[in-house]
């Protein structure tokens, strides 16, 4: 038999986790199986840095190309993994290679959701997931360019900012009656919209795409109201969905993501989840969540990999998460499920909301207010009740306040 | 330089858990009070270029203001991800009030 562990998917939590078992002494073989050319790299910089060009591709990986062979990590790249077999305890590859395990970590991240509109299989329409894309995108890209952005979350703002940085011209089309929904509230979500139009970033809100003509002279969007928005590029960013097939399809329970617990067990205990495919018990917000962070990748799979190295820590961490857009440094904590007052510090272009619950810190956002987060993120794990007249008042530091509670 | 040590700062104007920051040349200095001992690394963040003197300052860690990427100021030694390339630390000396870096 064998004590092989297995990863399935070489990004940054797969890759993370492999990293960890060797640091915790693991001793075992251990394969880290990759769909992708690239050893294992982190995504932020894609629609950021990497986009306008600023570093090179090395730089985003996690560790030197050398390091997994160095480290006795055998690193197959370019190899989906296919089909799982919880009884044999078997992967096999796309390629039909069969891999045995012992244990098993999936780590397979997750796809853009893709539009389904009449044309939008068009070759100008584009996602952004991998280095590829990013490549891709850049190579479309320039100052006469015209970009068109279906989605305004933070990879479709992120996108607008570093192409505005290129000089292209911008168009930002969103459903929702506000940018960033699912991470900011009305009154932020104003603020980024202020923030795009004042770099140039036409914020088109509240309109539904119905359907892409693709021509010589370009794509020509169709909106629900009758309008059109012509684009040399169309880049959607309207979610991801988590790469959980193989775990569906192996009868492992899998509702939004691959259901495990605070310590990433699934039901089998042979098998593992971590990173943006696993719906993870988060005890610091009291319920399954799946977190599409890169802070959640990086410790989420520390800590299950050290569970696998036979420790008994769960992971516990307040979700985080960052987004960079011009100048503009954006940072939330938390997940609350509902917010019934909020207290916001600071300057028009510097300032920190912190959101309350029965008087309880629940979440927080920071823009271009760093030094507030760590502060922030000890009083949402205290869930500590706090005088909001003592918040609001910019003259003591929120670090104070943290330490009292 | 012929000339290594340069002034960044007034001993008085520091204050304990706060951090300074200077420029000298083209390279930009951070400096901390920490249990009364005067501390300077480079102020950008090995990371991303952000000023670590905007950052969170805790028990002789400083954390980055944009990624969180953590630092402990003594050695300058990077703490784990997003960081894995250590700060440059410079050496210190009080001369009166002035508080004097030595560069490279
Ligand atoms: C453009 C972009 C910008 C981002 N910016 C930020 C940011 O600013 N801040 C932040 O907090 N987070 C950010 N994120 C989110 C962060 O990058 C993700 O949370 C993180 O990458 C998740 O890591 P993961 O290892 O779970 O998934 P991934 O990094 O996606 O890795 C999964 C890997 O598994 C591989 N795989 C999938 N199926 C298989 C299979 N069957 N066999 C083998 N391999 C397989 C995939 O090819 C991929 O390489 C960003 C993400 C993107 C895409």
């Amino acid at each position: 038999m064998t004590d092989a562990i297995v990863i399935v998917g070489a990004g940054h939590a797969g890759g993370r986790t492999a990293e960890t078992l060797r640091a915790a002494g693991v001793t075992a073989p251990i394969q880290l199986i990759g769909a992708e050319s690239y050893p294992p790299y982190e995504r932020p910089p894609l629609s950021k840095d990497l986009l306008t060009g600023k570093i090179a591709v090395e730089k985003t990986y996690i560790q030197p190309a050398a390091y997994w062979a160095e480290h006795d990590i055998a690193l197959v790249l370019d190899a989906p993994a296919a089909a799982l077999d919880r009884a044999a305890k078997q992967v096999r590859l796309s390629d039909g290679r069969v891999l045995d395990y012992a244990t098993l970590v999936l780590a397979t991240g997750g796809r853009p959701r893709r539009l389904s509109l009449p044309g939008s299989d068009s070759g100008r329409v584009r996602y952004l997931r991998d280095i590829e894309d990013t490549r891709a995108i850049r190579a479309a890209l320039g100052p006469d360019a015209r970009l068109a952005i279906v989605g305004a979350g933070v990879i479709g703002l992120e996108v607008a900012a570093s192409a505005r940085a290129l000089g292209a011209a911008v168009t930002v089309l969103e459903v929702a009656p506000m940018p960033l929904g699912r991470v900011v509230d009305r009154a932020l979500g104003e603020w980024f919209m202020a923030l795009h139009r004042g770099h140039g970033v036409d914020m088109r809100m509240g309109v539904s795409v119905q359907a892409i003509r693709d021509g010589a002279g370009g794509a020509v969007l169709e909106l629900a109201d009758g309008a059109t928005v012509a684009a040399d590029l169309v880049v959607v960013g309207i979610g991801i969905v988590p790469n959980a097939e193989l775990a569906r399809d192996a009868g492992l329970t899998v509702d939004d993501g691959i259901v495990v617990d605070q310590f990433g067990r699934t039901a089998d205990p042979a098998i593992f989840a971590v990173g943006d495919v696993a719906r993870a018990f988060h005890p610091t917000v009291g319920r399954h969540v799946r977190l599409e962070a890169w802070r959640n990748a990086d410790n989420q799979s520390r800590a299950v990999a050290r569970v696998i190295a036979g420790g008994s820590e769960p992971y516990v961490e307040v979700p985080w998460m960052w987004s960079d857009q011009y100048d503009i440094n954006l940072q939330v904590a938390g997940l609350p499920s509902a917010v019934d007052a909020s207290v916001r510090r600071g300057t028009d272009d510097k300032f920190t909301v912190i959101q309350l619950k029965d008087g309880a810190v629940v979440g927080g956002v920071t823009v271009n207010q760093g030094r507030d987060m760590r502060p922030l993120q000890q009083l949402i794990a205290k869930a500590a009740q706090v005088d909001a007249e003592r918040l609001a008042d910019p003259a003591v530091p929120l670090a104070q306040i943290a330490k009292g509670a | 330089m012929a000339e290594d040590w340069h002034k960044v700062a007034r001993r008085s104007e520091l204050a304990e858990g706060e951090i300074a920051s200077a420029t000298v040349g083209d390279k930009q200095v951070a400096i901390y009070l920490i249990d009364g001992e005067v501390h300077a690394t480079d102020n950008i963040c090995t990371h991303a270029f952000a000023c670590l003197s905007d950052g969170y300052l805790e028990n002789g860690i400083i954390e980055c203001p944009l990624h969180a990427g953590r630092f402990e100021v003594k050695t300058g030694k990077a703490l784990g991800a997003p960081v894995n390339v250590d700060i440059a630390v410079y050496a210190v000396k009080l001369v009166g009030d002035d508080v004097l870096v030595k560069l490279g």
